[in-house]
């Protein structure tokens, strides 16, 4: 297939960016998004231009680097996907594909496609862990956990932090991250124990660092790869409020 | 003001719903009563309802409270979208719509319609009401006299302007309440995977309710009165 791209390019932090066109041909229908990327890199190349720069790692949907804000949507035209997972079969000949990085003032551009999401790691420094003292290896089942619990939880620790959430929302808020990170340890009893501090420290790095506000538009959980609900969000919330009144 | 500035966006979100939720039960009160004005034959219990809402020192305090609330629900609702609009200083050059819920997407627009329209259903009936512009007939029901608000209103809807400028108005409302009764109960952390769809639907017949119902009173006062 022929497509006519689109790609946001900006060779720096502070460069001002532009939109560059650039027609590709013979794409194979069977190829991943990132694949079709490598081609037109390979071809810039040989052309002596510079590639365009994106982000990517694993490429099988785990890791959460790959980003791409494509024809308006994070992750592209497909639903409950990353980038390396979608394939060209989601685009018909001849299309024209506007490729834009995250935007976002706490996800500033590092170069093209490319975004700095450091701003995640640092929500997750301010609580997003269990403090534990070392010893030996508990048992397995030491400490009874209800199915339901669990599974909320294991639902809520599928977040690969990818940062999809803040860039499909209107108001570039985290709330669907940092509430999956959040109830992921609220929902169990391990992670009880620092609950308190925990979301008050995050939501207040969220904060700090320009993420904007919920409103409720539920795009996130539209565009989330890993389908994290906003019930996360709600549970969040109510964590929140017990921590202000207690 | 600045202790408003310093909450965080999930107090700030809690606050807002609670008074748009506070908001939204007067709306009620405020219909019901409205109502009177067109199913009770001269209009009658209106004048005497809007004569107790008046006077009642309990109503008079609570005045206030309600005062409040807009101004709570206004200014934290002024910070939160600024603050949203810098947390996006690059805007998409093309974007899809991912929203869920349609009216979220537009809720300071409406909130800004509702403004406009707050400030001038002030200056029509409240202040006139309060004697502190305008003038107001009376009327005697029982021997009581008071103020004649029910012609006050027909006077108002005699005017297709302002009939055409409420409707529209309330509409606004409408869209606003629409996104805004279900997003509440999920600020507040009220979500349920059995009870979320129900609260979902009932927001928005509620929301279509109360428009309905207000739309019905300028519009029965042109046509019959
Ligand atoms: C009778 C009048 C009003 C009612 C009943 C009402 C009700 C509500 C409700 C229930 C919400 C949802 C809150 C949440 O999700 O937590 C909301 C949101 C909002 N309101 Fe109002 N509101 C009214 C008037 C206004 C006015 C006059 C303004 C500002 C000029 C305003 C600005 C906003 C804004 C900006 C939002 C969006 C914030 C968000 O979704 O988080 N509202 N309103
Ligand atoms: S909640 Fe979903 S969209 Fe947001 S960072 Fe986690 S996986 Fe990505
Ligand atoms: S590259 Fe790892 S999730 Fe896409």
């Amino acid at each position: 297939m022929d497509l006519k791209l689109k790609i946001w390019r900006q060779s720096g932090p502070d460069a001002k960016g532009e939109f560059k066109e650039y027609p590709i041909q013979d794409i194979s229908k069977d190829s991943s998004f990132l694949e079709m990327m490598d081609v037109l890199n390979e071809q810039l190349v040989s052309k002596g231009e510079e590639p365009v720069a994106f982000d990517h790692d694993c490429r099988e949907g785990i890791c959460g680097m790959c980003s791409l804000f494509i024809n308006g949507r994070p992750h592209g035209p497909d639903d409950a996907i990353t980038t390396c997972q979608l394939h060209m079969r989601k685009f018909h000949d001849g299309e024209t594909v506007t490729i834009e990085p995250w935007r976002a003032k706490p996800f500033p551009i590092i170069k093209d496609l490319m975004v700095d999401r450091s701003a995640f790691d640092e929500i997750i420094q301010a609580g997003g862990f269990v403090s534990v003292s070392t010893g030996g290896v508990p048992d397995a089942n030491a400490i009874p956990i209800k199915k339901v619990n669990a599974d909320l939880a294991m639902d809520a620790a599928a977040c690969i932090g990818c940062g999809a959430c803040v860039a499909a929302c209107k108001n570039a808020s985290a709330m669907l991250f940092v509430s999956a990170k959040v109830s992921q340890f609220a929902l169990l009893p391990q992670g009880r124990v620092e609950a308190k501090e925990r979301v008050e420290k995050m939501v207040a790095k969220m904060d700090d660092i320009g993420f904007g506000n919920c409103t409720n538009t539920y795009a996130c959980e539209a565009e989330c790869p890993k389908e994290i609900s906003v019930a996360n969000i709600a549970r969040m919330n109510r964590e929140f409020f017990a921590a202000k009144v207690s | 003001m600045s202790n408003l500035l310093s909450l965080s966006s999930v107090a700030k979100k809690i606050w807002m719903s609670l008074m748009g939720l506070f908001l939204f039960t007067f709306l009620l009160v405020h219909l019901s009563l409205n109502l009177t004005m067109i199913t009770s034959p001269d209009s009658g219990l209106f004048n005497e309802a809007a004569h107790f809402m008046g006077t009642n020192p309990f109503i008079q305090v609570f005045q206030w409270v309600l005062f409040a609330g807009f101004i709570v629900h206004i200014i934290l609702g002024l910070i939160l979208q600024v603050q949203n609009w810098m947390a996006r200083p690059n805007a998409y050059k093309k974007k899809a719509s991912s929203e869920q819920s349609f009216f979220s997407k537009y809720m300071i627009h409406t909130a800004v319609v509702i403004f406009v329209f707050l400030i001038i259903h002030f200056l029509n009936f409240f202040l006139v009401a309060k004697g502190l512009i305008g003038e107001i007939g009376e009327v005697t029901i029982d021997g009581v006299t008071m103020e004649d608000m029910a012609g006050l209103v027909f006077d108002l809807f005699a005017n297709p302007a302002y009939v055409v400028f409420y409707i529209i108005a309330l509409l606004f409302l409408g869209f606003h309440l629409d996104h805004g009764i279900q997003s509440a109960f999920q600020s507040l952390g009220l979500n349920h995977p059995k009870y979320t769809p129900c609260i979902k639907n009932a927001g928005r017949l509620l929301a279509i309710v109360i428009t309905l119902g207000y739309v019905l009173i300028p519009l029965v006062i042109y046509f019959t009165k």
